[in-house]
């Protein structure tokens, strides 16, 4: 299988802190691939220097063969980033955050305009078109941000956390929605702390903890290894990761 | 990170960002649009109708003048030094660290570069719309001689850029959005006040007349008032050369601090 995505010796360090500290992995053509992690275990930074928003302390990472070191723009056009902190544009109303982002892709307004409808529909955004920002909840802020990422019709797509902090039906309608994208055929990395999500959701994962990586497999390989097939995936994660709490 | 670096990752989708700020202006357009239009006549009222009806003419470049006419050019100057820098200032300041979109737009294909020249350019769009705004209104108080006032337009765009660079640069610099009173105190009401917008400066004493000109709106408030006097000459070129270097310098190293603010 052909990989597209992947990721050599990555480092990133903040002063003395090595938030990431020498992670390899490999993303194959239409899998969704899972970064699993307790908080601050590194998910977000590793995801950031993907996306070209954070220079590498080591290593590289490329993306359909391209650099992030020696391509940002290339490999920016075919990424869909769906960040886990909330910067949609409060001004704006939801069509308008499309239509204003897709913008920063090259995309003609008529074209523009034809997905960003297609998107609203598909992620149940309809009833909130002229709405500010403001007004959503929590999951259709998600929602929208969802739809934003897939504005550029991505070859691969960034979710980092995207249900943290959602209801369960909020959560639900998300995980059918990467479901279809998946079945689609599409690429896609997952962040979560959520097993059950990476249990549902990811053909195979990685479970990373203070930047490296602990354990990888498929979420059945993972569960057949360390318990003997008997359990859950959160019963590993909890064995790797150790049960002290974490501070943010 | 060097200048070439710096020109290397800029590219035509600084558009997009102005854009982007533009819309949002345009969004909002009431607080945006309004303001440069009543602040001059404000000022024209209080300072030029009022308190000039107890200053005498002023003398000006072996000319005399109303006191009114002597603070109408002044006052383009400062609206857009104001606008540019504020808008800058606060404005990336507040997408930098509330609305966090500077992290939305540097996964697009847009550079760091491109999103703070863009910044720049959409801030100096602000000052050049006051600049006019402002010319507009003193032209219909008759105190404005055309055609040499249309310099005003470019000049206002030119400063723009130097005062937007600047609001940039105190947004790069300040941890919290408080921090943002001290360019204003140090920096901006000084400027409002001492560099030949209330009152001309060939009277000052030589030390004045030294500090006045190191700050950068008083090259400014020069060639304005002469565009709007029709006294253009060829000494105000080096009012423009001081604001051609400043604004290269700042908008220079405006970007490199904020984009070491952005990518860490
Ligand atoms: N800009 C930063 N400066 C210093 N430390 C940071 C910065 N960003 C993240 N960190 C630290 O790096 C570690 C990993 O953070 P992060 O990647 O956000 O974790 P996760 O997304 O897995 O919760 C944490 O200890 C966090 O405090
Ligand atoms: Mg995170």
């Amino acid at each position: 299988m052909q990989s597209v995505i992947k990721v050599t010796d990555l480092h990133k360090n903040y002063g003395e802190l090595h938030a990431v500290d020498g992670i390899d992995f490999e993303i194959n053509r239409g899998e969704c691939f899972g970064l699993l992690g307790p908080n601050g275990a590194g998910k977000t930074t590793t995801v950031k220097m993907l996306t070209c928003a954070l220079p590498l302390s080591g290593g590289d990472i490329t993306v359909e063969g391209m650099s992030v070191t020696k391509n940002p723009r290339g490999i920016k056009y075919i990424l869909g980033v769906c960040p886990q902190e909330i910067n949609l544009d409060p001004d704006f109303s939801v069509l308008k955050n499309l239509i204003v982002y897709s913008r920063y892709f090259d995309i003609p307004y008529a074209e523009a305009k034809k997905r960003a409808e297609e998107l609203i529909n598909r992620f149940h955004l309809h009833d909130k078109l002229d709405r500010p920002i403001e007004d959503l909840s929590g999951g259709l802020k998600k929602r929208l941000l969802m739809a934003r990422a897939l504005i550029n019709k991505p070859k691969v797509l960034i979710l980092d956390e995207p249900t943290t902090g959602l209801d369960p039906q909020s959560r639900r309608q998300i995980w059918e929605e990467v479901r279809g994208m998946k079945n689609n055929g599409l690429t896609t990395l997952l962040t979560t702390h959520y097993i059950e999500e990476a249990e549902l959701l990811c053909d195979r994962l990685v479970i990373i903890d203070a930047g490296k990586i602990v354990e990888h497999g498929t979420p059945k390989h993972l569960i057949e290894k360390h318990l003997g097939g008997k359990g859950n995936l959160e019963d590993v994660f909890l064995k790797l990761t150790g049960k002290h709490l974490r501070d943010e | 990170m060097n200048n070439a670096c710096i020109l290397k990752n800029i590219s035509y989708r600084v558009w997009h960002m102005w854009r982007r700020n533009i819309d949002i202006s345009l969004v909002t357009w009431k607080t945006n649009v309004i303001p440069p239009l009543i602040e001059p006549v404000l000022y024209i009222l209080a300072f030029g109708i009022g308190l000039g009806a107890y200053v005498q003419k002023i003398s000006f470049d072996g000319q005399y003048y109303s006191y009114l006419a002597f603070l109408a050019p002044g006052m383009i100057a400062v609206g857009v030094m104001f606008h540019a820098t504020f808008d800058t200032m606060y404005g990336a300041f507040v997408r930098l660290r509330y609305q966090k979109t500077f992290d939305a737009v540097i996964t697009t294909p847009l550079s760091a570069e491109d999103i703070l020249v863009g910044e720049i350019l959409s801030g100096a769009t602000k000052g050049l719309f006051a600049g006019a705004a402002i010319l507009l209104i003193i032209s219909l108080f008759g105190l404005a001689s055309y055609p040499s006032s249309l310099v005003v337009l470019p000049l206002s765009a030119l400063a723009g850029l130097m005062f937007a660079s600047f609001g940039l640069l105190f947004a790069a610099m300040a941890p919290y959005i408080d921090n943002l009173n001290l360019p204003i105190f140090l920096f901006i009401n000084p400027m409002f006040l001492f560099s030949g917008t209330f009152f001309p400066l060939d009277g000052m004493p030589a030390w004045v007349r030294l500090a006045a000109n190191l700050l950068p709106l008083t090259h400014l408030v020069n060639i304005t008032r002469a565009a709007t006097f029709n006294r253009l000459t060829p000494a105000l070129l080096w009012d423009l050369l001081y604001i051609l270097i400043l604004t290269a310098a700042i908008a220079y190293v405006s970007i490199r601090k904020m984009k070491s603010r952005l990518i860490k």
